[in-house]
């Protein structure tokens, strides 16, 4: 076994290098670049969650934005609402009030000329009579030769008339 | 060694200096640099260079970065674990502990013999692990009583023991905690010498079962070349896991320290 039978031989080089090599190791590897290594690490991890915190606080304000828009629109929609609402009622006022004066001048016009036809009516029954007793007179004179007054033959013609 | 009948097993834990045998030498101790000391450079070159991929300090981290970042991520997470949060100052050691032990039992285990290069496995010779064991056991002991002072021996005597009990337990408590380096450097030392020992004398059954025919081969050679597949398997696992729990247990002595019980 080589360890033992030489061991007086060859342990104080054994520590030595051992010593000085596991030091270089420690100064160079361990202090040297293991802490930056850890360090990079560390920063990654940091920026990750540093960039997770900024996504989130964006997505929250991104959400307070779609929920203040949307509060506005529906505010804006009612308000939309009770515009065209308000329009629609001015508007079958005003319909109802023409419609009110137009059918008021209809109404007197209507009113007008049945009395105008009532009138003419009763100047042609009028007429009518006048030149039926005429006629009249004029025909008892023409066959009979009787001279029937003239209101005489009025009455008669009246009497037939509305007999 | 392929020319000779005998395989053996232990000849490749064999230190064989490469230069400086006679002259370097520190207050009279040699300190010659030895394939184990190529080795340990070997390593500490590869996990730098490997660590070099990490540094690209990208924010989308390419494989290799990804790569370097499971790996000091592993180590951060098991020192919150069991340390908690004073648990980060002691990420430069116990990293590079994990990765310096996992690189060289990795390293250790490459086939590079097939070039004719003989890869040396340092963790598995106990003055290279004793070493590693005695510094995480004396970051253990400083800690402890640099935070704790002398209280720092209540480590020693759990909650709630009964008074009668109390000398008792001191005693075996501190014999277990006495015990730690040695338990520590032991048992990578024992596990991946095991591991490479089982590898050779398999392999010499399959060289020794070639050599002695056809019958002997397909009794002998096969079957141990397919266990040697499977063990080489089971050897890259090992080498994750022993380094795994040097720096586990190290990280869970430093919680003893940090925190006492």
């Amino acid at each position: 076994m080589p360890q033992i039978s030489q061991l007086a031989a060859t342990y104080s080089s054994q520590i030595f290098w051992m010593l000085v090599i596991f030091g270089a190791v420690f100064f160079l590897v361990g202090r040297g670049m293991a802490p930056r290594v850890i360090e990079t690490m560390e920063g990654r991890d940091q920026k990750i969650a540093a960039d997770l915190a900024a996504a989130e606080a964006a997505r929250r304000a991104a959400d307070a934005e779609d929920e203040a828009w949307r509060a506005q629109a529906s505010k804006q929609r009612g308000e939309a609402q009770a515009v065209i609402a308000a329009a629609k009622a001015e508007a079958a006022k005003a319909t109802e009030v023409r419609l009110g004066t137009a059918g008021a001048g209809a109404d007197a016009r209507v009113a007008e000329a049945e009395a105008r036809i009532a009138a003419a009516r009763e100047g042609a029954l009028a007429e009518i009579e006048t030149v039926a007793a005429d006629a009249a007179a004029d025909i008892a004179a023409r066959v009979a030769g009787l001279t029937v007054a003239a209101d005489a033959a009025r009455a008669a013609v009246k009497d037939v008339l509305h007999g | 060694m392929a020319t000779e009948a005998k395989v053996d097993p232990m000849h490749q834990f064999t230190i064989e200096p490469l230069f400086g045998t006679d002259h370097w030498s520190i207050a009279g101790f040699n300190v010659a640099f030895t394939n184990s000391a190529l080795w340990m450079l070997i390593s500490a070159v590869v996990l730098y260079a490997f660590m070099l991929g990490g540094m690209k300090r990208e924010l989308v981290p390419g494989r290799w970065q990804m790569m370097v970042e499971s790996m000091t991520g592993f180590i951060e997470d098991m020192l919150a674990a069991n340390v908690g949060k004073e648990g980060r100052k002691y990420l430069p050691y116990v990293f590079s502990l994990f990765m310096f032990i996992l690189f060289a039992n990795l390293l250790g285990l490459l086939p590079l013999g097939l070039v004719g290069i003989h890869p040396f496995t340092f963790t598995s010779h106990f003055t290279a692990t004793g070493v590693l064991a005695i510094l995480s056991f004396a970051i253990v002991l400083v800690v402890g009583f640099w935070k704790h002072g002398f209280h720092f021996f209540s480590l020693f005597v759990p909650h709630g023991t009964p008074l009668p009990m109390i000398p008792l337990i001191f005693v075996i408590e501190l014999v277990s905690f006495l015990v730690r380096p040695f338990s520590l450097g032991l048992r990578l030392f024992v596990a991946m010498m095991a591991g490479h020992v089982l590898l050779e004398v398999l392999s010499s059954f399959v060289i020794g079962g070639a050599n002695a025919g056809a019958f002997f081969m397909g009794l002998v050679s096969i079957p141990s070349f397919i266990l040697m597949v499977a063990i080489c398997a089971l050897e890259i696992l090992v080498a994750g896991i022993q380094a795994y729990v040097f720096a586990l247990l190290t990280s869970l002595y430093i919680n003893d320290a940090e925190h006492l019980h």
